[in-house]
């Protein structure tokens, strides 16, 4: 429902936007050769370094060091070869897990938190989002200490709670911010319309309140996903077997043939399979992640 | 875990009753709804921050357990009468500098590209937003494999013969474009929420009495952008702050460019010091609270978390 949705209104967007009112070919062309040299500068500096690692990953072990940023002889070994060693694959399954798990209990206390924040009237309320901006500028680092030695004390050390906790705890204040920006903008007279017209409770809250509150929760879920897909931080802290490890981690442990080599193609390959997820989410959702870091930034 | 949903599927179906009633039936049901994201960040955040303070009193080395004893403030006295200590503060303050300043200019270009551009909007919105999402250790790997003599095309494009990664200077310039790479998006994104709210028509009417364009963004753009401006230094100034992953990867802290996080992690996890280690994170604790504390005093409540509730 949310992609046939993000498809439909970036079509509809699509159309020109602004038409120069000058009546001068001249002038708009100049104007168009602007934007396309700035459009193209602006697509070479963020694709280059994703190019390039793409391009390394497909290089044979051989022409691996010879500094060419096109291969000269090219390789699918690299990806075989990753997909072979359980350090690889068990480092994908924890990341896919750990991410999801993490994201969905994040997207649910936010969305009750939020809800409240955007819909009632309470005292503390200042407080509450004081903590939240609090935890959001916290550095993660001056956590790694304690927590390493308290998850070892209780046995969470090395496992995936271990992870989901903080990464869930750090993903709360963006998605606080994101869901109660996008809550605030729902007409909640709607549920009351529906009841009005007969509709139970639950059924004005199913059929109208949670579609219009998904978008919201999508874009939010998606943010929550990069977020803890990408951390480095507690991964490489608070993780030391395959049973936790997250690639980020392991892409930074890969053993190299001898102690002497660098596994660059191991490590370009299994860069650019950690990096297809959010590639993909980017190009799908791009809209939504836009406006939802827009709305959190200028809300919060 | 399975608690936390409760309340959020019971959310929003606020019965209406009598009105006083009403009221105080509110407040539960927000005091409900608000717990679980408020305790969970509460626990997980200020009780190891405690622990921390407490281990820092402390001489606690896991390599040697049984000496463990409370030992005052000897542990700060230690970090600060380190020279070590002192070069990662200021090697910190270099990269978050210099980093930061090159991704407020290129931000707001690139803000301006993503707000403006009347060709290929959407293509530019969605591949600008690639180096925000792509994974840290996957930015710092692809700069640092290209940046390496041994590997890389940029020492052959720059014609080096050296390996630039091999001294302060090199390394310093790798680490920093790195972080202006992934980081600019972000910051531009930010800046873009600034951008949408400068009413088209002032902009406008300014361009008939004459303003040239860079007047029109100095004088009307930036002034009414004032407020993103600040969230966004704010936010990547502490992150910044904070730069461990591209260190990390890069040579974790050789050739003079060890961060304060770097420090603390070593010290950590490496040297097993939980004592010292604790020591560091309080002290990099206070200084990231002391420049947030500046940037919300120091440049008016617009960064303020009350901004929240009043738009």
């Amino acid at each position: 429902m949310s992609v046939g949705e993000a498809t439909r209104t970036g079509a509809a967007r699509a159309t020109p936007r602004a038409r120069a009112r000058t009546g001068l070919v001249t002038e708009q062309t100049k104007r168009t050769i602007g934007w396309s040299g700035a459009v193209l500068l602006v697509l070479v500096f963020s694709l280059v370094p994703v190019v390039w690692i793409v391009m390394l990953s497909l290089k044979t072990p051989a022409t691996a060091t010879d500094g060419a940023f096109i291969p000269h002889q090219w390789t699918l070994s690299n990806y075989s070869d990753i997909f072979k060693t359980g350090i690889f694959t068990s480092a994908l399954r924890n990341s896919i897990g750990i991410a999801l798990i993490s994201t969905v209990l994040a997207v649910l206390l936010a969305s009750s938190a939020a809800y409240a924040i955007a819909r009632l009237d309470f005292p503390g309320k200042n407080v509450i989002l004081a903590v939240v901006l609090g935890v959001a500028l916290f550095p993660q680092i001056s956590l790694v200490g304690p927590l390493y030695n308290l998850w070892r004390q209780i046995g969470l050390y090395d496992t995936w709670p271990g992870l989901i906790i903080p990464y869930m705890t750090f993903a709360l204040p963006l998605s606080i911010f994101v869901l109660s920006a996008f809550f605030r903008e729902i007409p909640w007279e709607l549920e009351q319309a529906a009841q009005v017209d007969g509709a139970t409770p639950l059924q004005a809250f199913r059929k109208v309140i949670v579609p219009l509150a998904m978008p919201g929760i999508v874009t939010t879920a998606i943010l929550v996903f990069i977020i803890c897909w990408n951390d480095f931080v507690f991964a490489i802290s608070l993780t030391s077997t395959t049973r936790a490890e997250t690639v980020p981690a392991a892409i930074s442990t890969f053993p190299g043939v001898s102690q002497f080599t660098v596994p660059y193609g191991d490590i370009a390959a299994a860069a650019v399979v950690v990096t297809v997820p959010v590639v993909l989410l980017v190009l799908l959702f791009q809209r939504r992640i836009v406006s939802g870091l827009t709305a959190g930034a200028v809300k919060g | 875990m399975t608690a936390v949903a409760e309340p959020a599927a019971a959310a929003p179906k606020p019965r209406r009753r009598r009105l006083t009633e009403r009221a105080r039936e509110e407040r539960r049901l927000a005091a409900m709804l608000v717990a679980p994201a408020a305790i969970v960040m509460i626990a997980v955040t200020a009780y190891p921050i405690i622990d921390a303070v407490v281990l820092s009193l402390q001489r606690a080395d896991l390599r040697f357990p049984s000496a463990n004893k409370f030992i005052g403030l000897s542990n700060y006295g230690h970090v600060l009468s380190a020279p070590v200590w002192w070069q990662d503060v200021f090697h910190t303050v270099i990269i978050t500098v210099i980093s930061v300043s090159i991704e407020f200019v290129l931000g707001m270009a690139l803000a301006l590209v993503m707000h403006r551009t009347l060709v290929a909007r959407g293509l530019v919105r969605s591949i600008a937003l690639i180096p925000y999402a792509i994974v840290a250790v996957v930015a710092a790997y692809s700069w640092e494999l290209a940046w390496s003599l041994n590997s890389g095309w940029i020492p052959k494009l720059l014609g080096l013969t050296g390996d630039p990664l091999s001294h302060t200077f090199g390394t310093y310039v790798a680490i920093i474009v790195t972080e202006v790479w992934k980081n600019t998006p972000f910051m531009a994104l930010l800046l873009l929420a600034g951008l949408a709210l400068v009413p088209d028509e002032l902009l406008e009417a300014a361009k008939v009495d004459g303003a040239s364009a860079w007047q029109r963004f100095i004088r009307i753009t930036v002034p009414l952008m004032k407020p993103a401006i600040l969230v966004a230094l704010l936010f990547r100034t502490l992150d910044a702050f904070r730069i461990f992953d591209t260190i990390y990867i890069f040579n974790q802290g050789a050739q003079g460019t060890e961060s304060i996080s770097i420090l603390n992690y070593s010290t950590l996890l490496n040297r097993l010091n939980l004592g010292l280690g604790s020591a560091v994170s309080v002290l990099l604790f206070l200084l990231v609270a002391l420049i947030a504390f500046v940037f919300i005093k120091g440049f008016g409540a617009a960064a303020a978390p009350g901004g929240a509730t009043t738009r």
